[in-house]
């Protein structure tokens, strides 16, 4: 267990020195969304909410749970690099902990989520936008934020060791945008179709962007339907179910990779 | 001689591969010695390696490496390997120095002992001034020098070399057999896989030539040489009629049938001295050569006669 620490940190570390060595990539991730805020709140603001200012508190919550699927492709990149590289097989040929590699990758993707809910938060506030919970429901929101980024994690490790290439990542790149799109993040979806409000309404990202939204006392969704209903439960259920699925495949696709 | 490095009748097929990888590859090394894996492409080289380091699983066989089964204790063979070569990549976006603490750390050393043992590296392999600069801008040459440092952070007692010199330049060529060599005076056993008969020819002690997922011929270079045939004297003239009368003269040197084709007469002779009688003959009787040469056989004429039979099987 020891050694699972001691070489978790350490593999922790080399992403940490990579965002020393090339800061640019690092920032541009942790500020995109922000800029999606921003784009997004000025686009449509007026449309959705009356003006840019009326959407903030309800579009903020629901961007900070969109960054979490943003890391996705944090995830995907740095694992489908490495394998391709042959770095995940230097590492495969030392003597290391069978666990240590995907789990500094997760300490480190996890670090990097702090900061970007750090960023989001920061632009929050500069735009408006306030929480009118307690402490504890605040600490709590940010738990089912990281908690969603902690699912989507085992879902891009294991997505990025099967993925055949870096081209495979381009098309995670793209599909990022209809699941961002089709939840609760920048829309009611009492005003979609009812057959999309209901994709809308199982996407996990809204069950994330639902609770939060709750927890930090800001408006939200009409509601109405189960999943609309329960999204503090969903927002637990579904990352706890990513993980039981993608970790368990993730590690058998570590141990087989490139056969 | 302790055996390093053994296999006993393993057997890979990849999914949906028509053939298996490896088909009854058998292969032992003796501890110390270098042992050079010869093969074209898709002959096995790589399968057999990633194998013995543990990063694939046979289907079927056995395999130890420095006394360890690669199935049942895989950890003990990762303790005593290196690695170098497509397979075992550094970080790209990291320093070489950088690489090589990391890698130290990973294997155990302290902080202190790991930047100790990258400084010694580094400038042991001549990487002094690129030491801190991302090794993605790294030539060809430099990254084969820091890809033999990291697999040296903690001495092994057995380094697998994966095709280490494709894509380099003669001199960077040179300046890795020349680092493979102080190795093998370290003690390390090296199991190296080439497609470069030259390459075999230069460092090892012990040839196996792999075909077909399976060693098909194996001795040291000079026994595998010796397999193909004997030295040769060629000689050409400018008649056909002068070469037919030196393969006459031939005859008495020669230790198999003379070939005479056209201007061209080929003498398979046994030691230097059959050499020098012919050409003794050739000067007190003969008519005058053109052009005399004396060929050996090389591990090359060993390759094609083995994938001749390849090709007509």
């Amino acid at each position: 267990m020891s050694s699972l620490v001691h070489d978790s940190l350490l593999l922790a570390g080399r992403t940490f020195a990579h965002w020393r060595a090339q800061p640019v990539p690092f920032l541009v991730t942790l500020l995109f969304p922000v800029l999606v805020v921003l784009m997004m709140g000025g686009l449509f603001g007026g449309a959705v909410a009356g003006s840019a200012g009326d959407y903030v508190p309800f579009v903020v919550p629901g961007v900070l749970a969109l960054t979490m699927l943003f890391g996705l492709e944090t995830t995907m990149i740095a694992i489908t690099t490495d394998a391709q590289r042959g770095v995940t097989d230097r590492f495969r040929s030392l003597p290391l902990h069978s666990g240590a590699v995907l789990a500094g990758r997760c300490l480190a993707d996890l670090a990097a989520s702090v900061a970007a809910l750090a960023a989001m938060t920061a632009a929050g506030f500069a735009l408006g936008w306030r929480w009118s919970g307690g402490p504890g429901d605040v600490l709590a929101a940010y738990g089912l934020l990281l908690l969603l980024r902690l699912g989507l994690l085992w879902l891009g490790v294991w997505a990025g060791l099967r993925a055949p290439g870096l081209e495979a990542v381009a098309a995670v790149q793209i599909m990022v945008w209809p699941v961002g799109f089709l939840s609760t993040v920048f829309l009611d979806p009492a005003t979609m179709p009812s057959w999309l409000g209901a994709v809308a309404e199982w996407n996990p990202l809204s069950a994330t962007a639902d609770a939060v939204r709750e927890l930090f006392g800001n408006p939200g969704v009409t509601g109405g339907s189960w999943p609309a209903d329960h999204g503090q439960e969903l927002s637990v259920i579904w990352p706890i179910l990513m993980v039981a699925v993608f970790a368990p495949l993730s590690a058998v696709a570590y141990r087989r990779l490139n056969r | 001689m302790d055996a390093a490095i053994e296999a006993g009748a393993v057997r890979k097929h990849y999914r949906g591969a028509r053939r298996p990888a490896l088909d009854g590859f058998d292969l032992r090394v003796a501890a110390g010695s270098v042992c050079a894996l010869l093969g074209r492409n898709g002959a096995g080289k790589t399968t057999a390696v990633r194998i013995l380091t543990t990063l694939l699983t046979m289907d079927d066989g056995t395999a130890a490496v420095a006394g360890c089964d690669v199935r049942s204790d895989g950890d003990g063979v990762r303790r005593a390997i290196g690695l170098v070569g497509q397979n075992a990549a550094v970080d790209e976006v990291l320093g070489g120095r950088a690489n090589l603490v990391l890698f130290g750390r990973l294997r155990g050393l302290a902080k202190a002992a790991a930047r100790a043992r990258a400084d010694e590296l580094i400038t042991r392999f001549g990487l002094d001034d690129a030491a801190g600069r991302a090794v993605g801008t790294y030539s060809g040459g430099m990254r084969r020098r820091l890809d033999l440092a990291a697999s040296l952070v903690v001495p092994p007692s057995v380094l697998f070399v994966d095709e280490p010199t494709t894509g380099l330049d003669p001199d960077a060529r040179r300046e890795v057999w020349a680092t493979v060599r102080r190795l093998v005076d370290d003690g390390v056993t090296v199991l190296l896989t080439t497609q470069y008969l030259e390459e075999a020819d230069e460092l090892a002690d012990h040839v196996a030539m792999l075909r077909d997922g399976r060693v098909v011929l194996e001795g040291s270079p000079a026994e595998l040489t010796s397999l193909v045939g004997e030295t040769r004297v060629e000689v050409r003239f400018a008649t056909a009629d002068d070469a037919a009368a030196a393969g006459r003269a031939a005859g008495p040197y020669a230790v198999g049938p003379v070939d005479v084709d056209g201007v061209a007469v080929a003498v398979p002779v046994a030691d230097a001295g059959a050499v020098t009688g012919f050409c003794a003959a050739l000067a007190a009787t003969g008519p005058a050569p053109l052009d005399v040469a004396v060929r050996r056989p090389t591990l090359d004429d060993v390759f094609v006669h083995v994938n001749t039979v390849e090709e007509v099987r």
